[in-house]
């Protein structure tokens, strides 16, 4: 067994233990710092599959910024957890019978002497030593794919007006200034000249 | 050795218990939109695996782009619970009642 095999074996384990346990523990919180570490698992494996890019890509944006939010989330609701865990044993012979048939239909899909051996997908040979996997995926990125990514960097921009929009609110009793209302004002609004005759000093 | 049914085997572990996580946690929207990251998950560790064993990077700049999507998903979904949690005081899916007909929300079907 090489050490490849052995980071492989450990990582999984700690990914499909990690998973189980995002499924499985009762407060929301937990999870969320559980699917952190199968992310961080996951980022391992994808660096044994020489993917470095998108393995920092993942650690990066999904534990720094997508898990952050998760937890803000979790956090800023203060939501009463003992309804939402009411039908968790009565579901679990279900959810375990269907979970286990499609397992096995894939193991069996994928370990039978069928298309995806190591016949047909030899192991390839380590990248050379000036090999830049981030070079290589920006240079297919910015040619073959930049339509896409331009489409990817709109679908962001649509992603973040959305969410600002839906979840800004204004609170009525707080006082804020209209600025445009400030620019507008005429001499009318501010000054009343009031018409009356003079008295007489006594 | 490893081969690419390594990876592809890890990918549909992680793809079932993701299903059996939707189906046990079927009331917390929360846990349920975590159950749907790890699915994409799998299905990123599958694109690799391949990208990896057929010598070509289109795979991953496919990851890249659900990656995008699925950032741009978390964030709209959890404004939308955000949003829902301001107006109801729940994340309960049972409570989440409101576009269907008038039947009362206590009705549990028989065990």
């Amino acid at each position: 067994m090489t050490v490849i095999e052995i980071l492989f074996y450990l990582f999984s384990a700690v990914l499909v233990a990690a998973a189980g346990m995002v499924i499985t523990v009762r407060n929301p919180v937990y999870a969320a710092l559980f699917l952190v570490l199968t992310f961080f698992s996951a980022a391992a494996l994808w660096m044994l599959l020489e993917a470095e890019f998108l393995a920092i890509v993942l650690v990066l944006v999904y534990v720094g910024a997508v898990m952050v939010l998760f937890l803000f989330v979790v956090m800023m609701l203060d939501v009463n957890l003992t309804p939402l865990k009411e039908g968790f044993t009565r579901y679990l012979p279900v959810g375990l019978l269907v979970a286990l048939a499609m397992l096995a239909e894939l193991m069996i899909a994928l370990w039978s002497r069928g298309k995806l051996g190591v016949d047909a997908f030899p192991v390839p040979a380590p990248n050379p030593q000036d090999y830049n996997n981030t070079k290589a995926v920006g240079e297919w990125l910015f040619s073959k794919y930049l339509w896409p990514f331009e489409i990817a960097g709109i679908v962001l921009l649509v992603a973040i007006i959305a969410a600002i929009s839906l979840t800004l609110r204004k609170r009525s009793e707080t006082k804020y200034q209209n600025p445009a209302r400030q620019v507008r004002v005429q001499r009318k609004d501010r000054i009343r000249l009031v018409d009356m005759a003079a008295e007489d000093e006594q | 050795m490893l081969t690419l049914t390594h990876f592809l085997s890890l990918g549909a572990i992680l793809l079932c218990l993701s299903v059996a996580g939707i189906f046990l946690n079927r009331k917390n929207i929360i846990i349920l939109l975590m159950s749907i990251e790890l699915m994409l998950l799998a299905v990123n560790m599958n694109f690799v695996a391949f990208s990896r064993y057929l010598g070509n990077l289109d795979g991953q700049v496919f990851v890249f782009f659900i990656l995008t999507v699925a950032a741009a998903e978390a964030a709209i979904g959890l404004a939308i619970l955000v949003v829902l949690f301001r107006n109801r005081q729940t994340i309960n899916v049972a409570e989440i009642n409101q576009l269907g007909d008038e039947r009362p929300a206590a009705s549990e079907e028989p065990q």
